[in-house]
């Protein structure tokens, strides 16, 4: 199968890069949101996991530390915003903004002195027999590790949230904060957790971009992903199949069209440049009519006096 | 020191440090509208280069502030209005969708000087500037023809407006005339500076066979997408990216606009500034042309350099006919060369290009 100058195996295989920073940021706000609270700081994260991780890569020579650090440098920066939400009580809208906006700051601080530089390499996985298949081996096998690490956390997530009874109880605290607290859960804990782990998330998704997806440091380099994930979020109906789906749509879509251009079909360049927005949008809307809603406490702030 | 700047002139943004910059007119205040981070390692960068070389040049009588990653189109207005009432003297506004915000505001603020990159449409109080950028695309264009194997040119553009369409053809115009059998495949990114999309596109193109990258984005990202890939040529565009270089970046085009802003801050402060259209290139010094790297052939790095000195003279232009339009039209009869008037409004491709210009 090949459709003009592009290759479906390779087309698939570089979707699946370019959907992986948005899997992690979306998996880590979704659950941030189940646990009721709003970060609108994923894009400010993002951007400090990226240089975090870079820096550390560059440094140390191993990609794999850089993003462990790069999900250090995501949470913390979250936990000033949970410190503030949370302990503070500041409202969180402006709190998540606020977070983005330094995070873009400190994250050109921080890279400086790392702009030109080029980081280690991830390995590729190369598993002797699989990787070699045709088409297959290409599409499945052939990636680094940090992109499967995201669909295994996409798995992880589901199964924690409807599975696990810790995930029930963080639901619970996301539906109504107060009957959570009646029960005797720790609400601002489990919060704290939950935005913990989203800027963890919202870090590697970041420095999945600065280490492997582009790979260098430039200022800002982010452009919105974290906006977009966001974004996913809500039209996932707040599910993590969905959330996946949607950024393998949106990567896919993406990369789909700027194969179509440089194979130059004859569709608009407008329409094209569009696509990954309205194909993203239109399915997931398509995919929540089943009326799932947002967690009821979403955005609350939670004070145990009320 | 720019994360103080960064952080002084988001808070002028926000119209909450009106009162720190009180006494702005005790000094000549310059501001710079940046449309990308000043690290993007491209066009922005080159603009702040400008605008420190102004400060070096000027020292405690000026004093600059500049506001980056502002959005083209109606948030730049309100930057700019900001800028204005903070008191700056002279703004620079650097990118083309600044260009209706910057004649609304200039309308407003009758006694500040506008100066807008790329535009077209002047002012009493709004001048324009721009380089001839087309005259380093046939640089490389001659390079990348004689460079490519697989006859297959990627191009990276960012929105269709003359400026860019310019660059097309003169890289396509000189590729062709050194290697008949070249091939562009043109991708429109939308953005000016997305380093993920120019990342994406870069590979697009690779993996379409395009062994040579051009761009007109402001990143460095397909640079490193060419590196990744091996076996790629690139050209720095608009900074030098020398970091990239020897290989995949054998040469750049540099802007370099620090002569320009340091004349026109001057006028300022001597009361001689005027409303002018300034287009500059190779011959001033506005378009400089990177270090050819030892990855180019040698006969092929003497016949590049020696257009750029034709053009440095003025024997050479890159549109000269005959030329014919991508509808097989004439446009330029044998050895006549684009008027500035039709070069402004480019807006065709020309004959041998494929595919259709977006609107």
């Amino acid at each position: 199968m090949n459709f003009g100058a592009i290759d479906p195996v390779l087309l698939i295989a570089s979707l699946m890069v370019a959907a992986t920073p948005l899997i992690f940021a979306a998996i880590g706000e979704l659950v941030v949101e189940k646990a009721g609270v709003l970060n609108l700081g994923v894009e400010g994260m993002m951007i400090v996991g990226a240089i975090s991780g870079f820096i550390i890569a560059v440094e140390t020579g191993s990609p794999m530390l850089g993003l462990l650090f790069a999900a250090i440098g995501g949470a913390l920066l979250s936990l000033l915003f949970a410190i503030l939400t949370q302990l503070a009580l500041a409202t969180q809208v402006p709190s998540g903004l606020a977070l983005t906006l330094m995070g873009l700051g400190i994250s050109s601080l921080m890279g400086q002195d790392y702009v030109g530089v080029k980081p280690p390499t991830m390995a590729r996985l190369d598993i002797p027999v699989l990787s070699d298949l045709p088409v297959v081996g290409p599409i499945l096998y052939s990636h680094d590790p940090a992109l499967y690490l995201g669909l295994v956390l996409v798995a992880c997530v589901w199964w924690f949230l409807n599975r696990s009874r810790a995930g029930l109880t963080l639901r619970a605290v996301g539906e109504n904060a107060e009957a959570a607290f009646a029960l005797g859960y720790k609400v601002v804990r489990i919060r704290v957790l939950a935005i913990l782990f989203g800027g963890a998330c919202a870090g590697v998704g970041g420095a999945y971009i600065s280490l492997v997806r582009v790979p260098q440091w430039t200022e800002g380099m982010t452009a919105g992903i974290g906006w977009i994930a966001l974004a996913l979020v809500v039209f996932a109906s707040w599910k993590p199949g969905r959330a996946m789906i949607g950024a393998y749509l949106f990567g896919g879509v993406t990369v789909l069209q700027l194969n179509l251009q440089a194979a130059g079909l004859a569709i608009p360049v407008e329409y094209l440049s569009m696509s990954p927005y309205i194909i993203t949008i239109l399915v997931l809307v398509f995919l929540s009519a089943d009326r799932s809603s947002a967690p009821g406490s979403l955005g609350r702030i939670f004070h145990a006096s009320r | 020191m720019i994360t103080r700047r960064i952080l002084m002139a988001s808070v002028a943004a926000l119209g909450l440090a009106g009162a720190a910059f009180a006494d702005g007119h005790a000094k000549t205040k310059v501001g710079f509208v940046y449309v990308g981070p000043v690290g993007d390692g491209g066009w922005t960068y080159e603009h702040d280069q400008g605008r420190l070389a102004v400060e070096e040049a000027f020292g405690d009588a000026v004093e600059t502030v500049y506001v980056e990653n502002v959005a083209e189109g109606p948030d730049s207005e309100r930057v700019m209005t900001q800028m204005a009432l903070d008191g700056a003297d002279l703004i620079f506004t650097t990118s083309f969708g600044y260009m209706d915000p910057t004649i609304n505001v200039a309308k407003k603020f009758p006694n500040v000087k506008f100066e807008h990159a790329t535009g077209y449409k002047r002012a009493d109080n709004v001048s324009t500037y721009s380089a001839r950028f087309y005259e380093g695309r046939a640089v490389q264009g001659h390079i990348a023809g004689k460079m490519t194997k697989s006859n297959i040119i990627g191009y990276i553009a960012s929105y269709p407006i003359p400026e860019v369409i310019r660059g097309i053809n003169a890289a396509y115009l000189h590729a062709k005339a050194v290697n008949p059998d070249v091939e562009f495949k043109i991708i429109w990114a939308f953005t000016w500076f997305d380093p993920q999309k120019e990342a994406d596109s870069a590979k697009a193109l690779i993996e379409q066979g395009a062994d040579v990258v051009l761009q007109h984005t402001d990143s460095t990202a397909p640079q490193a997408a060419a590196q990744a890939a091996g076996n790629v040529v690139t050209f720095g565009q608009a900074s030098d990216m020398a970091e990239y270089a020897p290989f995949p970046r054998v040469s750049s085009i540099i802007d370099n606009w620090a002569p320009y802003y340091i004349a026109r801050t001057k006028a300022v402060m001597d009361g001689t500034w005027e409303s002018v259209d300034t287009w500059d290139g190779i011959p001033t010094g506005m378009v400089k042309i990177g270090e050819i790297t030892d990855a180019v052939p040698a006969d092929v790095k003497a016949e590049a350099l020696a257009m750029v000195e034709a053009m440095r003279k003025g024997e050479y232009h890159p549109f000269t006919g005959p030329i014919n339009k991508q509808d097989g039209s004439a446009w330029l009869a044998e050895g006549e060369t684009a008027s500035d008037g039709d070069l402004a409004g480019m807006s065709f491709y020309v004959e041998g290009l494929t595919g259709d210009i977006p609107n």
